[in-house]
């Protein structure tokens, strides 16, 4: 067993980071995330892994530091919270383009505009639709406990270097402010340079002899080339949504209805299942992991057993038409959401639950 | 025939006295004629090659009429979004400490859109050089006013000329960043005259060996022309250049070794 | 949802499977930090737990609560508006937290400072006059763990050598030569309790 610890969800995502053998932390204080930087500038890796943690002037330097640094094989990531990550658009953006892996950080935070600083889900569209320019997605994982905050800085890199692609940790205010026990794995080395440019060919770390030099770039003006990068971009998709799908389905072997509801959401709709069981109602709960790939496959099919789904958002109704779209048929499908940094109760859920659902 | 083989001769490897040099790509540069942007290219990866450093540089590109410096210069490099080459250098020569890392920025590029990125980088005193081309205007985008664009000067965005009242007044960017404790070396240049090539890459030297010391920012700023943005020939551009732009911009060290000094008298003309 | 249930792994009973414990007051009466220990406590003998603090001005203006779950099982919600136990060290605590109490469970709190006192019949109810007993012994830094300590002598959610390791693990090591005064704290806390309604 790993080392056990009473983390914050912020804190356990940077020593995840820290151990997963990240080269590069570059960030700017926002609540409710700034933790994330404050442990790690305590915990000062730059003195024993070798990983440089920087404090940016702005989001916008942060995410270019990002694509900087990733541009040249490191392992960096960031963090920021709505605001701040609407901020890094461009940013995400040039990444996706120049197939740079990068992990960011979305502890998410009520909207629009300065809105609060309390938990919220509003920022799904801009996680799984690609928020900048362009034909784009990123990887997105919605971590519902502290342990997953700190596995998913873990997988996300992982899947950042298998993918070449920006990686999105999609948070939420409570899960990065809560502490829950978490057992820590054990750490990795970073890799060395000699190590990194084996395992990097197309990263620019400096132009040998033998081979030809290295552009990172998003950019190419002829349009058939850019199509071919599209294209390239798309086929990659295509591969991510084959094998990456992640998702939890919990009391679902049984069940007449079904929450859809992902990271903290999720948490409490799996108190809704004790309290709407103990009323003798069989419910359970899907609960998608990844964001994008979206598990469509995997909701088509539970569409086909259910008598009703009620997608549960801490937002004005967004993943719910993804679920519609996957669902593809005529069943009763609704949402149930509270916004600008307020949490649905479990009880009040499982009142939307009988409303919306079986009554209505 | 014999006419011919003397030429043939001449390229003989003991006949050589001048060649491109191998860090740059063998391929026609997209400037326009006249543009100083080529010598500026050429300078750097002279010095990179007599450096030897080929192997140990990442540099870092701009938006603007050099975004395609990293087809000429056959060293690895990035492209930065307009106006973040030193956020992404930052974060390279800090993960890289003993690569010799660059930016190459334009006016619009590094005074404009990306102030903010500039400034801090020089601020924090990052260990990396920047190459700043100032022609007073935005060159790829048509001509439109810079934040470096004189007082009454014509742009498309100011086809009255630049009123200061409306459109504020030029930035000294140079003269800004140098008194920042983290800039080391700061030097005003250009490329228009055999002997101003030759100080530009005296100071692009300087600024590579100030990297090994691990000194702080070398800025270089190079005042060059904009002969389709002006709407003049190249010989016009770099006469009007002469009068007007270097008055406004002297050329000459404003910051050696970290100690500010003043610009010789003889490159101010009023 | 509370159950008997024997510690498999050490030699004592535990009464509860999954314990959901609000814990308000003011900022500065060491209500996070009280949470955080019990948690800790809980971690370190491999329990699931989880705190989950309100944030952000509601903190500056003063009130300040946390959520902490004990469990035995993976925990569901993190955030609840019914509890097992109130902990309560003031009166806007009180008035927001004492309907919050689920039937049959627990409300402790410290009188000092309250001018409406809990009137439901259907909980268990205990005072423990801890802020006066922590000034007389001059303690008043660890006057949550007077708290903690009743509600542990109530709920022994976790064994005391544990309780330990929890305070180890949550106050930074220039303090840790305060935990004999902590667990002092925690030993008094359980003689003052009182009755006050108590069902059957």
């Amino acid at each position: 067993m790993g080392e056990l610890r009473l983390m914050k969800g912020n804190e356990a995502v940077a020593e995840a980071a820290i151990r997963a053998g990240c080269d590069g932390y570059f960030g700017y204080p926002i609540t409710p995330q700034s933790e994330i930087m404050e442990y790690l500038m305590a915990m000062k890796p730059y003195e024993t892994t070798g990983m440089v943690v920087l404090q940016a002037e702005s989001e916008t330097a942060s995410v270019n530091m990002l694509y900087g640094g990733a541009g040249t094989g490191k392992m960096v990531m960031t963090s920021s919270s709505s605001p701040g990550i609407s901020l890094m658009q461009e940013g995400i953006s040039y990444m996706a383009g120049a197939e740079l892996p990068a992990l960011l950080v979305n502890v998410t935070r009520g909207g629009p505009g300065l809105g609060t600083i309390q938990p919220s889900q509003a920022d799904y569209f801009q996680a799984v639709k690609g928020g900048g320019h362009g034909d784009y997605k990123m990887i997105v994982l919605a971590p519902a406990s502290v342990q997953e905050m700190a596995d998913f800085a873990k997988l996300g890199f992982e899947l950042a270097f298998k993918y070449r692609t920006p990686v999105m940790i999609l948070s939420d205010g409570a899960i990065g402010q809560m502490m829950e026990k978490v057992e820590l794995f054990d750490p990795i080395a970073r890799r060395t340079d000699a190590e990194l440019i084996a395992q990097c060919p197309w990263a620019a770390t400096g132009k040998p002899k033998n081979r030809d030099h290295i552009i990172i770039t998003s950019l190419d003006l002829d349009p058939a080339g850019q199509e071919r990068v599209n294209l390239k971009l798309q086929a990659k998709y295509r591969q991510i949504e084959k094998d990456e799908v992640r998702y939890e389905m919990i009391s679902c072997e049984d069940a007449e209805y079904v929450f859809v509801a992902f990271g903290l959401s999720a948490r409490i709709c799996q108190k809704s299942i004790d309290i709407a069981r103990a009323k003798g109602i069989k419910v359970g709960l899907f609960r998608p992991i990844t964001l994008y790939p979206f598990p469509v496959k995997q909701i088509a099919e539970l569409a086909k057993k259910v008598k009703g789904m009620l997608v549960v958002e801490m937002n004005a109704g967004q993943m719910i038409e993804d679920v519609r779209l996957a669902a593809g048929c005529s069943l009763k499908i609704e949402h149930y959401g509270r916004f600008g940094g307020i949490i649905p109760a479990p009880d009040e859920v499982v009142r939307a639950m009988e409303n919306q659902i079986i009554g209505g | 025939m014999e006419e011919q083989f003397a030429k043939l001769d001449i390229r003989k490897n003991e006949n050589i006295v001048y060649k491109r040099t191998d860090l740059l790509v063998d391929r026609p540069l997209s400037y326009c004629p006249g543009c100083g942007h080529g010598t500026v290219h050429r300078m750097l990866m002279e010095t990179l090659e007599e450096m030897g450093l080929q192997d140990k540089t990442i540099g870092v590109s701009p938006v603007g009429c050099s975004v395609l410096a990293y087809d000429f210069m056959n060293i690895d490099m990035l492209g930065a979004a307009h106006g973040r080459a030193p956020a992404l250098a930052t974060a390279i020569k800090r993960m890289w400490p003993d690569r010799f890392v660059f930016t190459y920025q334009g006016d619009g590029d590094l005074a404009a859109i990306g102030t903010a990125e500039t400034i801090h980088a020089c601020n924090r005193g990052e260990h990396f050089t920047m190459i700043f081309i100032n022609n007073g205007i935005y060159g790829m985008t048509g001509g439109q006013m810079a934040p470096t664009t004189l007082p009454n000067m014509r742009t498309s965005t100011s086809p009255y000329g630049r009123d200061t009242n409306i459109m504020g007044f030029p930035l000294k960017m140079t003269e800004l960043v140098a008194q920042l404790p983290g800039t080391y070396y700061v030097t005003r240049q250009a490329v228009h005259t055999p002997s101003a090539v030759r100080k530009t890459k005296k100071a692009i030297r300087k600024a590579f060996e100030n990297q090994k010391n691990k000194t702080g920012i070398s800025f270089i700023e190079v005042v060059s022309n904009c002969n389709s943005g002006w709407k003049m020939t190249p010989v016009q551009s770099n006469k009007w250049m002469e009068e007007n732009m270097f008055p406004f911009y002297p050329l000459g060290d404003i910051k050696i070794d970290g100690v500010l000094v003043t610009p010789k008298a003889e490159t101010v003309k009023v | 949802m509370t159950c008997l249930q024997a510690d498999r792994f050490h030699n004592f009973t535990i009464y509860i499977m999954t314990e959901e414990i609000i814990i308000a007051g003011f900022g500065g009466q060491g209500v996070l930090s009280m949470g955080k220990i019990l948690a800790y406590s809980g971690v370190m003998q491999n329990k699931e737990v989880s705190w989950m603090p309100s944030y952000g001005p509601e903190m500056r203006g003063g009130t300040a609560n946390v959520t902490v779950i004990v469990s035995d099982e993976r925990i569901s919600s993190p955030i609840l508006n019914a509890f097992d136990t109130a902990i309560i060290l003031n009166q806007q605590s009180m008035d927001k937290f004492e309907k919050a109490v689920k039937p049959g469970g627990l409300l402790i709190y410290d009188p000092n400072g309250i001018t409406r006192h809990p009137s439901r019949k259907d909980i268990n109810i205990y005072s423990i006059d801890a802020s006066d007993e922590a000034g007389k012994l001059g303690l008043s830094k660890v006057f949550n763990m007077i708290v903690l300590g009743g509600f542990l002598k109530l709920k022994p959610l976790v064994a005391p050598e544990f309780i330990h390791k929890g305070l180890e693990k949550s106050l930074p090591a220039r303090h840790h030569k305060l935990i004999p005064d902590n667990e002092k704290a925690i030993e008094i806390g359980k003689g003052l309790l009182k009755p006050l309604n108590v069902l059957n």
